[in-house]
């Protein structure tokens, strides 16, 4: 390598009290100034990790795979033409499903990839708080799947060109699918913490996602009703996606829906937050 | 500027760091020496608020790790042991990164970029993504990060493992000339290194501070006045230490 021939420049930026020095552009005791670097921490860590998506191969063979199963299930499975309905029940029907397996894979990198490179250690010692790293991490994967998700509009406009569907139940449904996407990512969000191993944080939080599923799918409720009493059936449900998933389906923006999902997004967070921070205290 | 009080961090029943104190004032370089395993690392980590300390105390500049880690963490350069790095950024677009979170923007950005770029020799690899680096330009990468808001005080852990005897030159250069004005802490095995760009030395094994002195100082110890006696005779376990005596 040349440069090693020649020496080190004696560059005068180095010196503190040389001109170049450079003061952070935001100050420590501008307080008022603290939320705003709050923002521009998430802001830059969330697009640090988009970037991540696109520069490697997951971001093109996830949009794919998303758009070819949408489409197989509800066309062929979900019997959209057969069906005769404006509607988009055949396509939202299968979300759950779908993304028991795709979210998972989307987030089981966002902090196992960060552990394993030993860059956890490069962003928590930059002067980032922990909710401020988690957060910008989610929101990037968050904006990931919402792009997955609104390349699906073909369907919309199908549905729109053949019949005369009712756009805001369309749009309750998409409102719904993504706070779901939403839920199963922070689950992923809080296994792929647990491990620098991205196979266990996949698997782990498929499970957990299942179970999100499963408490609330019609054949377990009915199963568990026959020796439950309904009460347990209706707690054991409410923790369920697909009870809360269902309602947006309907056209239903009820807002004790959108609060459960903002309340699993928010518990995950917090508790990936809480094995983030307990690792390091060994 | 940095002052480490009783630092004590253990994982489960085992004590990395027992009982470690100690300042450094601006214009010293700091080596931080000790066998494998004898909590450098450990000491770093806490020092640069990585890991929380099990008890004892950290101020950087005056600010609290434990209880200001923001503040404190601003004033710190740090390169972490085997220098890490998102494997598909360019050197350019995670230089930036840093730099953003550094909290530099626009212009300034650009600048302190360019600076920290000159000053690692990374022109040459500047839009090469990271994993396709050797291993010495990814830890010149990496040191350059530590260096990209030309933070008080540098703390370095290995900073010349993995380089070639030039690049080990250069840096050692790098760090007695930035120490000038800075605080610098930095860790090795390599006991020529200390010689070269130390004004203090600590010897650290099995959690302990074992000894401290300038490297004239230490060196004074042995009877023939070399650095690798002094070490092997005070952080060899006893029993071995005995068979090298007798």
């Amino acid at each position: 390598m040349s440069e090693n021939n020649h020496p080190l420049p004696s560059s005068p930026a180095l010196l503190p009290e040389g001109e170049g020095r450079q003061q952070p552009a935001v100050s420590p005791s501008a307080a008022a100034g603290r939320s705003g670097t709050a923002l521009v921490n998430i802001r830059t860590i969330m697009k640090r990790e988009l970037a991540g998506y696109f520069t490697s191969p997951i971001a093109y063979v996830f949009l794919v795979i998303f758009l070819l199963l949408t489409g197989f299930f509800t066309f062929t499975i979900g019997n959209f033409f057969e069906r005769g309905e404006a509607s988009l029940v055949s396509f939202f029907t299968w979300h759950p499903w779908l993304y028991l397996f795709l979210v998972p894979a989307a987030g089981m990198r966002l902090w196992s990839e960060e552990r394993r490179l030993g860059t956890m250690e490069l962003l928590l010692t930059m002067p980032v708080t922990n909710w401020q790293a988690i957060v910008g991490k989610f929101l990037a994967s968050w904006l990931f799947l919402a792009l997955a998700l609104a390349l699906t509009f073909p369907v919309a406009i199908t549905v729109n060109y053949f019949g005369d569907p009712d756009n805001g139940v369309i749009f309750a449904g998409y409102v719904g699918s993504l706070m779901l996407a939403g839920s199963y990512l922070a689950v992923s969000c809080m296994t792929s913490a647990m491990t620098r191993n991205q196979v266990i944080s996949f698997i782990l939080s498929v499970m957990i996602c299942l179970f999100l599923i499963l408490a609330g799918y019609t054949p377990v409720t009915d199963l568990l009703s026959r020796f439950a009493s309904p009460v347990v059936v209706d707690v054991v449900a409410a923790f369920s996606v697909m009870t809360h998933f269902e309602g947006f389906q309907r056209g239903v923006l009820d807002t004790r829906d959108v609060a459960f999902f903002a309340s699993v997004i928010g518990f995950m967070l917090f508790v990936t937050g809480v094995i983030i921070r307990n690792q390091r205290a060994g | 500027m940095i002052n480490v009080e009783h630092l004590v961090k253990a994982f489960g029943p085992k004590l990395a760091v027992n009982d470690v104190s100690f300042s450094v004032e601006r214009g010293e370089v700091l080596g931080f020496l000790g066998p494998n395993g004898a909590g450098k690392s450990t000491t770093m980590r806490m020092i640069t608020g990585y890991y929380p300390p099990t008890s004892g105390r950290i101020t950087v500049g005056g600010h609290d790790m434990v209880e200001d880690p923001i503040a404190a963490k601003r004033l710190i350069g740090y390169l972490p042991e085997n220098a890490p790095g998102y494997a598909d950024m360019t050197v350019n677009g995670f230089l930036n990164f840093c730099a953003e979170l550094r909290g530099l923007q626009g212009d300034a950005r650009k600048r302190a970029v360019h600076r920290a770029v000159e000053l690692c020799f990374l022109e040459g690899v500047l839009y090469q993504s990271i994993d396709t680096l050797s291993k010495g330009y990814k830890h010149r990468t990496c040191l350059a990060q530590s260096l990209i808001h030309d933070p008080d005080v540098l703390i370095l852990d290995e900073p010349t493992d993995g380089l070639d005897p030039n690049q080990k030159h250069e840096v050692r250069g790098l760090i007695k000339r930035l120490g000038e004005n800075k605080v610098v802490i930095f860790s090795t095995h390599i006991l020529e290194e200390v010689e070269a760009a130390c004004s203090r030395v600590i010897i650290i094994d099995r959690g302990r501070i074992v000894a401290s002195g300038t490297p004239a100082e230490l060196k004074a110890r042995s009877p023939e006045g070399k650095l690798d006696e002094v070490f092997r005779a005070i952080t060899l376990p006893d029993t071995v230490k005995h068979e090298v005596h007798a």
